[in-house]
């Protein structure tokens, strides 16, 4: 697996999501609430697609989203979402 | 009226492929529950690890072990501390049947696709007839294949090894000797080298009986047993020994079976509903012996409400300490789908062929039903008999069932079953797993 500078891995973190259906009944995240409470807005969604997470394992379906200037990997793992956490060095 | 042939041929086949051959790819999941355990819980990956059952119900045997476990000798079917002789480190996890069926499920979900024609083999094999779906894949079924491949790797973090072929006994032959991620190709045209020097036992439906007998015969390989006499292999084996040999020559031309998702999921066409269970302890006398024979029958009538069949033939089969088995099997005089009738003849059975005592203990029992009718199909009453009380009995189970699907199998429960603490938490219908079918059943 390629090594990024000042981090050692990643780990499964489920977080609470807050979702919208529309009228065609597609399923698209809005914001994700980490658990102190911090609230990160989705502003775009990329692509969506089902994938596995080789890198922490689990899968569902994969909502690339960009939140701010990241771009990240949210899965939806029904009825759970979770993340790759970077877990620091 | 003329038939109406597609407009569209197939635009590429196998290699030396003839005129109406078609592409069959056989894919195998490699070390299904282990992987699926090692792609939820990284931290497995890359150690020796393997899935068994719950040693304290003595169902301690290895299921399904990880590559590093394999290279250290353990194997499916023995007992965890002989694998642990071999592998001292090695990691035992639970099995989590829920988990696997859905990832099975998730699988083929995927292989449609690519084809309408899946079959499924267990939990972990499908065969895929690719023929109708070049045309519109557009690509050759080598380049389709490796795409399956890397799309179950992809989407559910899961390696496969796929086999392709003319026929479905050499499409599961490739699978199965390719342990890797790879496709095995087997065509007209290396068949004969690549498939016929294997030995007689990896061919399907050769089981270690059938290749000891070969053997006496001197037939050790699959190429041997192509080329040995029609007659002589009939002689010693019938019709089972023509299927093998045309299985052997690549002459198997039986469908990829059409997968209806309304019907059952693995089986289509059921030839019988069964149960089976080890018990936690051996079972002595007649109240241990009942209580399992009661819970399996409940599993087994409870499944064929579901299905709306009704049953004619019941049988049981009896396991001792000593791992030696017999079954016995009774016609019924109506065929049922009740609980109390498919228990009772069970018992009846047991009874009649088994002395229950302490100097008789039995390790497992297996409890089935067969020759089944469609339910909603009208038959033929007994005359005589009492009817009204079978409807009664009918209406009380359908009761039952209907309680079971709110609040779970075990809101109801006959004192029978309860009688034994360590078997009574046991909820033996919703852990049923269904094997693969006979290749030759549907």
């Amino acid at each position: 697996m390629r090594r990024v500078k000042g981090i050692a891995g990643r780990k499964k973190r489920y977080v609470a999501v807050t979702a919208e259906f529309s009228e065609d009944g597609q399923l698209q995240p809005r914001a994700i609430t980490w658990d102190d409470g911090r609230r990160f807005e989705i502003d775009e969604v990329r692509a969506c697609r089902r994938a596995a997470s080789l890198k922490t394992g689990g899968d569902g379906l994969r909502y690339t989203v960009r939140i701010g200037r990241n771009v990240t990997h949210l899965f939806f793992e029904d009825p759970r979402w979770f993340v790759e956490e970077k877990v620091r060095e | 009226m003329e038939p109406c042939i597609p407009a569209y041929a197939p635009v590429a086949s196998l290699p030396g492929a003839r005129e109406g051959d078609r592409a069959i790819a056989h894919v195998d999941m490699n070390a299904f529950y282990a992987s699926v355990e090692q792609h939820l819980h990284p931290e497995l990956r890359g150690v020796a690890m393997a899935v068994a059952g719950d040693p304290k119900n003595r169902h301690g045997i290895i299921l399904a072990k990880s590559r590093e476990a394999k290279a250290c000798g353990v194997s499916t079917g023995e007992a965890i501390w002989e694998a642990r002789q071999k592998c001292p480190d090695l990691v035992v996890v639970p099995p989590n049947y829920p988990l696997y069926l859905r990832y099975s499920k998730l699988s083929r979900k995927l292989y449609y696709r690519y084809t309408s024609q899946v079959e499924p083999f267990g939990l972990d094999e499908c065969w895929l007839d690719l023929t109708g779906s070049l045309a519109f894949l557009g690509d050759d079924p080598e380049t389709i294949a490796r795409d399956i491949s890397e799309r179950v790797k992809d989407e559910l973090g899961l390696t496969v090894s796929v086999g392709l072929s003319w026929n479905k006994v050499f499409a599961k032959l490739g699978s199965d000797v390719d342990e890797g991620d790879g496709v095995r190709v087997v065509t007209r045209e290396n068949y004969r080298a690549w498939v016929w020097p294997r030995p007689a036992g990896d061919l399907l439906y050769v089981g270690p009986a059938t290749k000891r007998k070969l053997a006496t015969m001197g037939i050790l390989t699959i190429g041997a047993l192509a080329r040995a006499k029609d007659e002589l292999i009939r002689e010693r084996f019938g019709v089972v020994g023509g299927w093998l040999q045309s299985f052997a020559r690549g002459e198997d031309a039986s469908p990829v079976k059409e997968l209806r998702p309304g019907t059952w999921d693995v089986e289509r066409e059921v030839k019988g509903v069964g149960n089976g269970l080890t018990a936690p302890h051996d079972l002595v006398g007649e109240r241990e012996v009942k209580a399992l024979v009661y819970l399996l029958s409940e599993s087994v009538a409870q499944r064929l409400r579901e299905g709306h069949w009704r049953a004619r033939t019941v049988s049981v089969g009896v396991r001792d300490k000593n791992l030696k088995g017999y079954s016995r099997q009774v016609a019924l005089p109506l065929p049922t789908c009740l609980t109390s009738r498919v228990a009772g003849a069970a018992w009846a059975l047991l009874r009649a062929s088994e002395p229950l005592d302490e100097l008789h203990p039995i390790r497992a029992l297996h409890v089935r039903a067969t020759n089944l009718v469609d339910a909603r199909e009208p038959f033929q009453d007994d005359l005589f008999g009492a009817n009204e009380r079978e409807r009664a009995l009918e209406r009380l189970e359908a009761a039952q069932d209907a309680l079971r699907a709110r609040f779970g199998n075990q809101c109801v429960r006959r004192l029978s079953e309860l009688s034994d603490e360590q078997m009574a938490p046991l909820d033996i219908k919703r852990d049923n797993i269904i094997h693969p079918v006979g290749y030759f059943g549907g």
